[in-house]
C-alpha cells in the first residue's frame, strides 16, 4: 500500500443518503488499493451503533430516545416525512438492486476499512462502545483523525 | 498484443451496481497471478468509467471494453 496515498472520511452526518455516499465512497477507494478510514463523529455515531436505546442522564436518554441510532433507523435527510420516505427509498433501492446500508457497511469492514468513533461525540451523547457495532475501532479523537488525513490524499466531510 | 492473454476468471457482474463491481473486479484480480488477465460481464453503465478508472488507479491494464449483446464485457490483465 503506497504511503500518503489513503481516503479519510469524516462522517458528521446520520441521514440515509450521505452515509450511503460515504459507504460507497470508503468501499470504492478501499477496492482502489487505498488504506480508508471512516471518522464518525455526531449524528454519524448512528451509523455505526446496534441500535439500542442509549444514555444514562435524563437528557441523555431523551436522546436516546429522540435520536435512536442504527444503521436501518436513519433516514433520509430530505422527504422522510416520519418514516415513511425511509421506507420508500428503501423500497426504490429495492426495486433497483441497490445494494442496502447494512450490506455496505459489512462490505467496508470486509475490505479493511477503519470505522473509526469519535469519543468526544460518544461522551455528550452518552453513547457506550458496547452500543456500537462489533469491528469497529477503538474510540479516538481529532489528533487521530488528522494523522489519518495527513496520510491521505483524499479528505471528505459528509 | 504479442503475447496471449490468458483469461482465468470471468466474473459474472449483471445486475449489480455501483461500488459492487469494482470490489469484485479488485478482489477476483488479486486471485490471478502477474500477467494473468480476469473478463467480465456487467449491465451497470457505470463501469463504462469505473472500470478504466480502477484500472489506471490500481495500476492493471484495462485490454479490452466492449459491448456483448446487452452486456459490457471487459478484460482486465494483472500488471502488479
Amino acid at each position: 500500500m503506497a504511503e500518503n496515498n489513503g481516503t479519510t472520511i469524516i462522517v458528521m452526518s446520520g441521514d440515509m443518503d450521505r452515509v450511503m455516499a460515504a459507504f460507497n465512497i470508503a468501499i470504492g477507494a478501499a477496492s482502489m488499493g487505498k488504506e480508508t478510514n471512516m471518522f464518525f463523529t455526531f449524528w454519524g455515531l448512528k451509523a455505526i451503533q446496534k441500535g439500542n436505546f442509549t444514555g444514562k442522564s435524563f437528557f441523555g436518554r431523551m436522546m436516546g430516545f429522540m435520536n435512536r441510532g442504527g444503521i436501518n433507523r436513519i433516514g433520509p435527510s430530505q422527504f422522510n416525512f416520519w418514516g415513511i420516505g425511509r421506507w420508500m427509498f428503501k423500497q426504490m433501492m429495492k426495486n433497483h438492486k441497490i445494494t442496502p446500508l447494512e450490506e455496505l457497511r459489512k462490505t467496508a469492514l470486509e475490505l479493511g476499512v477503519k470505522l473509526m468513533p469519535c469519543q468526544m461525540s460518544m461522551e455528550v451523547m452518552e453513547i457506550k462502545a458496547e452500543d456500537l457495532i462489533p469491528g469497529v475501532e477503538e474510540s479516538c479523537g481529532v489528533a487521530t483523525m488528522l494523522e489519518r488525513a495527513d496520510r491521505s490524499k483524499q479528505t471528505l466531510f459528509i | 498484443m504479442a503475447e496471449e492473454l490468458k483469461i482465468v476468471t470471468t466474473l459474472d457482474l449483471k445486475g449489480l451496481v455501483c461500488p459492487i463491481p469494482i470490489v469484485k473486479v479488485n478482489q477476483a484480480i488479486k486471485n490471478v497471478q502477474v500477467g494473468e488477465a480476469i473478463e467480465a460481464f456487467a449491465t451497470d453503465p457505470g463501469v463504462l468509467g469505473d472500470i478504466p478508472a480502477w484500472s489506471k488507479t490500481t495500476g492493471n491494464e484495462l485490454v479490452k471494453m466492449e459491448r456483448v449483446d446487452k452486456n459490457f464485457r471487459f478484460v482486465i490483465r494483472r500488471l502488479k
